[in-house]
């Protein structure tokens, strides 16, 4: 099991630190439960406009991918990972300000839902087109180790499908020539929208890839936040001293649609009876109140506290204005004196 | 002592380096060996552990670079060829080139892209590929024809905090030189009239603007004087300079080594036709490379694309119109 040590240098994800590490893992995989929860019924009222793209079920992994980075640390996320941002240090209110589009939101109403980050706080902003960020992470640490700055680390994820594109293989291979401390978390949820494993990939295992790669791996159980944590730990602390890249693969059932327009009536029934479909937050739940943790009027607290929470962050976004197209500058260089004004009305 | 395009790509490089130790330089065998053309020769032993190899990999490869940009460094990308950058195209074009307008964290990065056709290329190491790049918002695309430009162009380039797609013609990289690099130059984003005139207007940019200039040396003694503009970068394009000259000369020819369909002639005949209407003496007219893959016998790409004698033919097309 991962120990539980204080470290003051550890991302602020809002819960108190000296709290036992399962504990304060497991309330930041309640809160995203419960932000998510709230994502999917304001998107079934109409409030949210494009799309809402969910990660239940995934949380544990999410979760455990991000509670050993420390600030200076560099994290590529994938839209699963509302738990994962939110142990890095995202909060509620921007979660809701980028789905709302709020202008004090970090996109601005430029981007939006899950297409959100700080970049200068570590926190890259991915792109949807998957794998591609994995070579951008080993880049942010590249530049480190240019400036003589050792002992940051980088995680990104990826699920089952992402694993099949060039950009996955180009950045693993990369992170693996150049050595880069970086750690690829691969949650292979079955299904890539609607695609099954049978045909994402034909290897008998993803974890053969790591071999291939010439890269440590991992494998994870990712219904399991026990598991999690200490396979996340290890690895983070592998490539933090050193080791390379590490590839981490833990399996587990989306459970959800691909996005929340989506009812996943595709997915095979057998799946969700198995094993591989437990739900991370009942079987965390049991795992703490059995370990002596928790008791169950403990977890049933911190639900609720992650619920007002929610509420408070709502009234403040839901509040807040958009961008004004009026006063939009529609400005896509940094450099004024650059910008081609011949159709924006800029300065030409 | 002359100094040629190729060396001024490689000076300016060299300068980058000397001046900024965030700048550093990525791309397939640029190290020891110096690069496909030369253009980093000697610079990894000049410069230990910033003139770095990498995979044969164009998305990670510009991956990586903008990494390196968010958290502060000048990475300087060489592609290859300018046709292998459409395997990185992703990471240029909504990676690099969203980032800004995005986040508000500037991308500085350089791709150089080593374009244009040369005898023998064939259809895949002959490609110019700036439509494109500027087509997408987000990044300044620069297509410098001289060896002054391509000096301090590139190094404009790379001291810009956004994106910058660099286009350097391969045929220019030994033939054109000139005595000695500049210590000013003009403004990046600027054209330049390259020969002054008063009957027709040809805008073209990189390799083309000397195969416009002997045009116009030819069409001399027929007693024509044609203006040559040199766009220099197309994205911005300099439209206000192209307008004051087709105010002079009331005819308007646009000469581009890519391909016809969009793309800059087309992004300069609209404009013009738009704003500048009532200037027009003749319909203008553009000239580009043909529709079809760049071919590779010589015969062939020698009608393929625009040179001197068609460009002179279609100038007199529009001039006695």
């Amino acid at each position: 099991m991962a120990s539980a040590t204080k470290d003051e240098t550890q991302a602020n994800d809002g819960l108190a630190q000296e709290q036992p590490l399962p504990v304060r893992a497991y309330r930041i995989m309640l809160r995203a439960r419960v932000i998510e929860d709230k994502l999917a019924s304001l998107y079934r009222a109409g409030m949210i406009k494009g799309g809402v793209f969910l990660g239940r079920g995934q949380e544990a992994l999410s979760t455990a991918s991000t509670i050993f980075l420390r600030k200076g640390d560099i994290y590529g996320p994938c839209i699963r990972d509302q738990a994962g941002r939110m142990a890095f240090g995202d909060t509620m209110l921007d979660t809701l300000r980028t789905y709302f589009g709020s202008a004090q939101g970090p996109m601005r109403g430029r981007d939006g839902n899950i297409h959100r980050g700080v970049p200068k706080e570590g926190s890259y902003a991915m792109i949807s087109h998957l794998g591609s960020m994995i070579a951008v992470v080993g880049g942010g640490l590249y530049a480190r180790r240019l400036r003589g700055e050792t002992g940051a680390v980088g995680i990104t994820s990826i699920g089952d499908g992402g694993t099949s594109t060039g950009a996955f293989h180009e950045g693993v291979n990369f992170l693996a020539v150049e050595k880069l401390p970086v750690v690829i978390v691969v949650a292979n949820n079955q299904y890539a929208y609607s695609t099954p494993n049978s045909r994402q990939f034909a290897c008998a295992d993803l974890l053969d890839r790591a071999t291939g790669y010439g890269i440590a791996g991992h494998r994870a159980d990712g219904t399991d936040i026990f598991s999690c944590l200490e396979v996340l730990e290890r690895a983070v602390q592998a490539a933090r001293e050193g080791g390379g890249p590490q590839m981490v693969l833990a399996s587990l059932l989306r459970l959800v649609g691909h996005g929340e327009h989506d009812d996943a009536s595709y997915v095979d029934p057998t799946l969700r009876k198995a094993p591989v479909g437990r739900d991370c937050i009942e079987v965390g739940a049991q795992q703490l109140t059995e370990g002596g943790f928790a008791t169950a009027d403990d977890i049933a607290a911190w639900t609720a506290e992650a619920q007002s929470e929610v509420e408070a962050a709502l009234s403040i976004a839901q509040r807040e204005k958009g961008p004004d197209p009026l006063h939009e500058g529609w400005q896509a260089i940094s450099t004024s004196r650059l910008m081609d004004g011949y159709y924006n009305g800029g300065d030409e | 002592m002359s100094i040629t395009y190729l060396e001024a790509v490689r000076s300016a490089q060299k300068r980058a380096l000397e001046l900024d130790s965030r700048v550093f330089i990525y791309g397939q065998d640029v190290g020891v060996f110096g690069g496909a053309f030369k253009a980093t020769k000697n610079l990894a032993a000049e410069f230990p552990g910033r003139v770095i190899d990498a995979p044969l990999s164009e998305d990670a490869i510009v991956g990586m670079a903008i990494g390196a940009a968010i958290e502060g460094a000048r990475p300087i990308v060489e592609m290859q060829f300018a046709d292998f950058s459409t395997v990185g195209l992703n990471q240029i074009v909504n990676q690099a080139a969203t980032l800004y307008y995005r986040t508000g964290v500037p991308c500085p990065i350089v791709v150089r892209l080593p374009s244009g056709g040369t005898i023998g290329g064939g259809p895949f190491h002959s490609q110019s590929l700036e439509a494109i790049y500027s087509h997408y918002p987000g990044i300044v695309v620069m297509t410098p024809a001289t060896v002054e430009d391509a000096y301090s162009m590139l190094l404009e380039a790379v001291a810009l905090d956004d994106p910058v797609v660099f286009c350097e013609h391969k045929l220019l990289y030994y033939h054109l030189k000139a005595e000695k690099l500049p210590d000013v130059a003009m403004p990046v984003g600027k054209a330049r009239i390259a020969r002054a005139g008063r009957d027709a207007t040809v805008v073209t940019y990189s390799a083309m603007l000397h195969e416009a200039l002997q045009a116009a040396e030819d069409l001399v003694e027929e007693g024509w004087r044609i203006e040559v503009i040199d766009l220099r970068t197309v994205k911005p394009l300099d439209t206000d300079t192209v307008l004051a000259s087709v105010a002079r000369t009331g005819r308007l020819l646009v000469v581009g080594e890519a391909w016809p369909w969009g793309g800059v002639t087309a992004e300069v005949i609209a404009r013009v036709t738009s704003e500048g209407f009532g200037l027009l003496d003749a319909a203008p007219m553009r000239l580009n490379a043909k529709d079809s893959p760049i071919p590779y016998h010589p015969d062939l790409w020698a009608a393929y694309r625009p040179t001197a004698e068609s460009i002179a033919a279609r100038l007199r097309q529009l001039l006695t119109q």
